[in-house]
């Protein structure tokens, strides 16, 4: 047998569990979009569209956002790793930020439900700090709270990314610069930033699906409406069994995050030129 | 400027660092104390700050045999354990061909296993389970962990490529030149040179599995009763007291891994990862 029918042979397997567990249902939920009664039509998107339009724009806006605020915290961390100059600060720094990395969503959204609350330890501590009182003490668990909730649990992932680029990048460039006396800010937006747009941009792009795939927050921190699409096509299912407008709204979840891709590497594409 | 002017100085930086700092420890801590309050919560409501009683009840209603919770914690590790094995069984023949056969279209082949983690999954998840439906997988734990394998597999195949090719292929050789057959050399010279970073993919694949709340939704709902469902009921019955105790049964192996998952993952291996 030769080396690359061996190969494909022993790569075979997993391939066809993607394909059959991922690809032939994603297929399926695009068909399934189209479908009306047994015939084919845009009724189910019309349909998302009349019920779920404001949703659709919760949903970007939401995720946009959060994508935005993940991104400008992950470089202020990364850069403070890169470019600070105490030893001890940047220690305690890189021991601090990573701990929500690996807490799963479904306990993101339990506990962070727990702390926004209107009588939760964040309006608590801020009362007994005397920073207001408890009449003024509002609740967040709605378009705040999950905003919060994606930046508190995406954040890590994409500082450890963009750090571990930043850490790559050429020191000596970094040290004529300081040498020059150019300030780190100035240091951190002109020469290591652009070094890194490649990796800060693909760790962006993968949260903003996943932020566009999430089940578990939406439903924990704000189920009512708006709410984010997620929460609409489990509503859908479980409820109506609607299995059309579910494959519709899915559909176009697919079609913003696809986008996003897009006007990357457009961008990318753009400066290569 | 004179040194105990300079020094001062520095210590004065110490104020703005302290306030972030001190600001990120409590958003990051803040909500993580609040739920270890709410496991050991008996009483407690608006608006007092702390808990007004304190007690083990609620873990001995959760933990009581119709508690449901002993349950769900083996389901979900039963799952997780399938899970990892399954996907160790797929991925350790793919990384190994992935990282020393001559594959065509290699790079597409790494990049198809990424694409359950590149599109929203809702939806899929939804068609996966109409088709187990059909063929009477749902609501079993063979179908959850098939769905649980196809989202791990990422991380099994790329960080099994990333261990096998980080392995010196001259020791392959010097095996087989001393007469050892292919598959000795795999299995004595290859298979334990590469098992720190398969350690690490397993542990990956297993929190995947453990935290996976979706596809445990749709696929095993409500015959097979797992970890994140319980919290998920809990929560939205309003049980703060049994959702935080289950969050915090998911919370401790996914901290505990963070802190030792480096230990497995070498440098050598991490920066092969994707490649």
């Amino acid at each position: 047998m030769s080396r690359r029918v061996l190969g494909l042979f022993l790569v075979a397997p997993s391939l066809a569990v993607i394909l059959f567990l991922f690809i032939l249902p994603l297929c399926l939920s695009a068909v399934g979009a189209f479908r009306v009664d047994q015939a084919w039509g845009l009724g189910n998107f019309w349909k998302a569209f009349d019920l779920y339009t404001k949703d659709i724009l919760f949903s970007a806006v939401i995720v946009g956002l959060s994508t935005v605020l993940i991104g400008v915290a992950s470089v202020a961390i990364g850069g403070y790793l890169t470019l600070g100059t105490h030893p001890v600060a940047v220690a305690i720094l890189r021991w601090l930020y990573r701990w929500p990395m690996f807490i799963p969503f479904i306990v993101v959204g339990q506990i962070l439900r727990a702390f926004l609350a209107k009588n939760g330890m964040m309006n608590n501590v801020a009362v007994s700090l005397g920073l207001m009182t408890p009449l003024d003490a509002t609740s967040f668990l709605d378009w705040r709270g999950i905003v919060i909730a994606f930046v508190w649990k995406q954040t890590p992932f994409v500082a450890l990314l963009v750090a571990g680029a930043m850490a790559s990048v050429n020191r000596e460039g970094i040290e004529a610069a300081v040498n020059l006396g150019a300030s780190r800010l100035r240091i951190l937006f002109e020469i290591v930033l652009p070094q890194v747009t490649t990796t800060l941009a693909v760790g962006l792009i993968l949260s903003f699906v996943t932020m566009m795939s999430v089940l578990s927050v939406p439903l924990m921190i704000n189920a009512q409406s708006p709410t984010m699409l997620t929460a609409d096509i489990a509503f859908r299912v479980n409820s109506y069994g609607d299995y059309g407008v579910a494959n519709a709204l899915g559909l176009i979840s697919l079609v913003l995050a696809a986008s996003v891709a897009w006007i990357y590497l457009r961008i990318s594409l753009k400066e290569q030129a | 400027m004179s040194s105990t002017l300079r020094s001062s100085l520095s210590t004065l930086w110490w104020v703005p660092r302290g306030l972030i700092f001190g600001l990120m420890a409590f958003f990051i801590f803040g909500p993580l104390f609040n739920l270890l309050l709410w496991t050991v919560a008996e009483k407690w409501y608006f608006p007092h700050t702390l808990p007004l009683q304190y007690g083990f009840s609620a873990w001995e209603r959760v933990f009581a045999p119709r508690g449901g919770a002993l349950d769900s914690l083996r389901n979900s590790l039963v799952v997780a354990v399938l899970t990892v094995a399954v996907s160790l069984a797929l991925a350790v023949p793919a990384g190994y061909a992935l990282a020393r056969l001559k594959l065509p279209f290699r790079s597409l082949i790494l990049l198809a296993f990424l694409i359950p983690q590149a599109f929203p999954n809702l939806t899929v998840y939804v068609n996966v389970a109409r088709i187990f439906y059909e063929i009477r997988l749902n609501g079993t734990i063979p179908g959850v962990v098939l769905v649980h394998v196809s989202h791990g597999l990422v991380y099994a195949v790329w960080i099994a490529t990333a261990a096998f090719s980080a392995i010196d292929v001259e020791l392959e050789q010097a095996a087989r030149s001393m007469g050892a057959g292919a598959l000795r050399a795999f299995f004595d010279v290859s298979l334990p040179l590469a098992a720190p970073g398969l350690m690490a993919s397993a542990i990956f694949v297993f929190l995947e599995s453990l935290d996976e709340f979706t596809g445990s939704y749709f696929v095993g709902a409500p015959d097979v009763n797992m970890l994140p469902l319980l919290l998920y009921t809990a929560g939205s019955g309003g049980n703060y007291q049994t959702a935080s105790i289950t969050a915090l049964l998911l919370l401790v192996p996914s901290l505990f891994f963070m802190l030792i998952v480096e230990r497995f993952l070498k440098a050598d291996v991490l920066s092969r990862v994707g490649r």
